[in-house]
């Protein structure tokens, strides 16, 4: 039964969820130095220094911290940041939209170019056009999206310059947005132009993260498009005298796009952990981008809190699209 | 014709060798770097600063592959930078198999209670994205060398551990298996006498991809600021790259070329090594 799969999936997130907590809060804990010490100046008394270790809950024993901690994050307290002075939860949430944002961008990138590469694989089989985005299809698997986004830099940024490189808008136009969705809001509120700069922003970062999916994306649908290909209703469409790409299209494609798409939702974790090394690169400003400064300034409670979230959208997504899969593949909610 | 060349050619493929080869030159590379390397790569000389390469207008055959923003030598730089790059890739890769393949060999052959351990801390270090463990890591310990090989096993233990462990669940129910424990063999020499080569080749053609992913986190953390700033790397010559990019875009396309070559060569050597040791795909 679904629900029982259901069930037992979530169940089986709980240690995992409990076992990521851990492993952040003793990761932090054996960390070397004192947070404390970073964060006065040398004219701090020993009485201010034991302030703060109260306020952040240092004075008590290991064991007691963990609870602590595994209640504050039940509760959605994660703090405040050292180097921020300000809510690590709000903190994270303002910059979470940019972040989702690129990854369903790239996401949606990868599953167009993906479709466009099997469709023109499999309609001009054996011909030019096919050994052209099969090629393609080779590299953008074969090279890493580090590398993907230096070269998107270096064509765009610097032989072809049509595209902006760095960040996520021009700085005048911040104040244009009332929420972080920069994107989702300007096209709901009609303002194209704007919309427009943001995608122009967009679309280098979200090809670099989108490269490697769509050459999955487009393996997978061109082998399923192959196998779909042989099937008796594809020779009586042909023999009824539609056109090769009619048939394609509309006879084709349907029954080929399942597996497609299952394997689209089970990389969009990848997707979203490719986010934080890409953000870095073009200088997006998303969750990447904080943890990273987060980094610099050894600031714990903040490095957590962006851990904490990425586990736990993680572990989410995992279990949504292993429910996904399970209602497509009934074998899967058996075993 | 006698088995050994039979053996041999059997071995050898076209992807292996130029793999292979590809990356001998770049050990190469880093071996001799003190001898080859035309330039001191961390000399600065202000009064050469982004000096074009030498086949561009205005280049300098003393610079080869041209200066940076502070005049140094990006063709002593990119040779410099083999060292820390292959060092990274030895040593990270071969940890993270130890680590990962004695852990999946453990929960396989075992079972039960140290399977789900096992599996579990698995899942945990699954559900991090990999540059984020690496990001936190080198902010807990601080930047350098030693970080970077630590960031690359903590991210590439869980590919060995999860393949290896699948493995063995397949291989410990085959016949051979059973009449060892039946002979009465303790669990090691099963374990390492019957198991281990028998997972040997898919451990070869992981080691290799994974030389390939620990080079990418040298590369990413180098370009970051947060592997040895005392060095040259490629990741690093490619950050001033980035930075400069509208002064000296040839600062960053020499070491991208580099671990463009040492990422292609790894997976050819992983190909190469996967059909040799598969006697279905040689076929």
């Amino acid at each position: 039964m679904p629900i029982a799969y259901l069930l037992r999936r979530i169940a089986l997130a709980g240690p995992t969820l409990l076992g990521a907590a851990l492993f952040v809060f003793v990761l932090i804990r054996i960390a070397p130095g004192d947070p404390i010490a970073m964060m006065v100046t040398g004219e701090a008394t020993p009485e201010d220094i034991a302030k703060l270790r109260a306020v952040y809950g240092l004075h008590h024993s290991i064991p007691v911290q963990f609870l602590i901690f595994l209640r504050d994050i039940a509760t959605g307290n994660f703090g405040t940041s050292i180097s921020l002075h300000q809510d690590v939860l709000s903190l994270v949430f303002e910059r979470l939209p940019a972040t989702l944002e690129l990854a369903v961008a790239a996401m949606l990138l990868s599953m167009v170019c993906g479709l466009t590469f099997a469709l023109v694989s499999v309609y001009w089989r054996g011909r030019w056009p096919a050994a052209v985005v099969d090629a393609i299809a080779a590299a953008a698997l074969a090279v890493p999206e580090f590398l993907w986004a230096l070269l998107l830099i270096l064509l765009f940024g610097v032989a072809i310059p049509w595209l902006p490189i760095s960040g996520r808008i021009e700085p005048e136009n911040i104040a244009e947005f009332h929420t972080q969705f920069y994107l989702v809001e300007s096209v709901l509120t009609g303002r194209f132009a704007l919309a427009g700069e943001v995608l122009a922003h967009l679309v280098l970062p979200a090809l670099a993260l989108a490269l490697p999916l769509t050459a999955v994306i487009a393996r997978v649908l061109k082998s399923s498009l192959l196998q779909a290909a042989d099937q008796e209703y594809v020779l009586l469409a042909r023999a009824k005298g539609f056109e090769p790409g009619y048939v394609l299209w509309h006879h084709l494609l349907p029954n080929a796009l399942i597996p497609a798409v299952t394997i689209s939702g089970m990389h969009f974790t990848l997707l979203l952990g490719g986010t934080v090394l890409v953000e870095l690169i073009f200088s997006y400003p998303g969750i990447g981008n904080m943890l990273y400064g987060a980094a610099i300034n050894r600031d714990l409670p903040l490095i957590q809190g962006i851990t904490i979230v990425f586990a736990v959208m993680f572990i989410f997504m995992n279990i949504l699209i292993d429910c996904s899969y399970a209602l497509i593949n009934p074998r899967v909610r058996q075993g | 014709m006698n088995a050994a060349v039979l053996a041999v050619r059997n071995f050898v493929s076209a992807r292996l060798v130029v793999g292979g080869a590809a990356l001998a030159f770049l050990i190469l590379l880093a071996i001799t770097a003190p001898w080859i390397s035309p330039h001191d790569p961390l000399e600065q000389d202000f009064l050469l600063q982004y000096v074009p390469p030498y086949w561009l207008a205005g280049g300098n055959p003393a610079f080869p592959l041209g200066t940076d923003n502070l005049g140094r030598d990006i063709l002593s730089r990119f040779i410099w930078g083999a060292r820390p790059a292959m060092e990274v890739m030895v040593l990270g890769a071969s940890f993270s198999c130890i680590f990962g393949v004695s852990a999946g060999l453990l929960a396989g052959y075992l079972g039960g209670r140290t399977d789900s351990i096992v599996s579990r801390t698995i899942d945990v270090f699954m559900s991090f994205p990999p540059i984020l463990l690496a990001i936190v890591l080198v902010a807990l310990v601080g930047p350098g060398l030693g970080t970077v090989i630590m960031a690359v096993v903590l991210i590439g233990w869980t590919r060995f551990a999860r393949v290896i462990r699948g493995e063995v669940l397949v291989l410990r129910e085959q016949d051979y298996v059973t009449a060892a424990r039946l002979l009465g063999y303790s669990p090691g020499r099963i374990v390492f006498r019957e198991l281990l080569p028998n997972v040997l080749p898919i451990i070869l053609a992981l080691l290799s991809l994974e030389m390939g992913h620990a080079i990418v986190v040298e590369a990413v953390l180098a370009f970051i600021g947060f592997s040895s700033s005392e060095v040259a790397t490629w990741g690093g010559i490619i950050a001033d790259g980035r930075n400069y990019l509208n002064q000296a875009w040839w600062i960053m396309a020499f070491p991208m070329l580099a671990i463009l070559t040492a990422v292609m060569a790894l997976s050819f050597v992983a190909d190469g090594l996967r059909s040799a040791t598969d006697p279905v795909v040689r076929r």
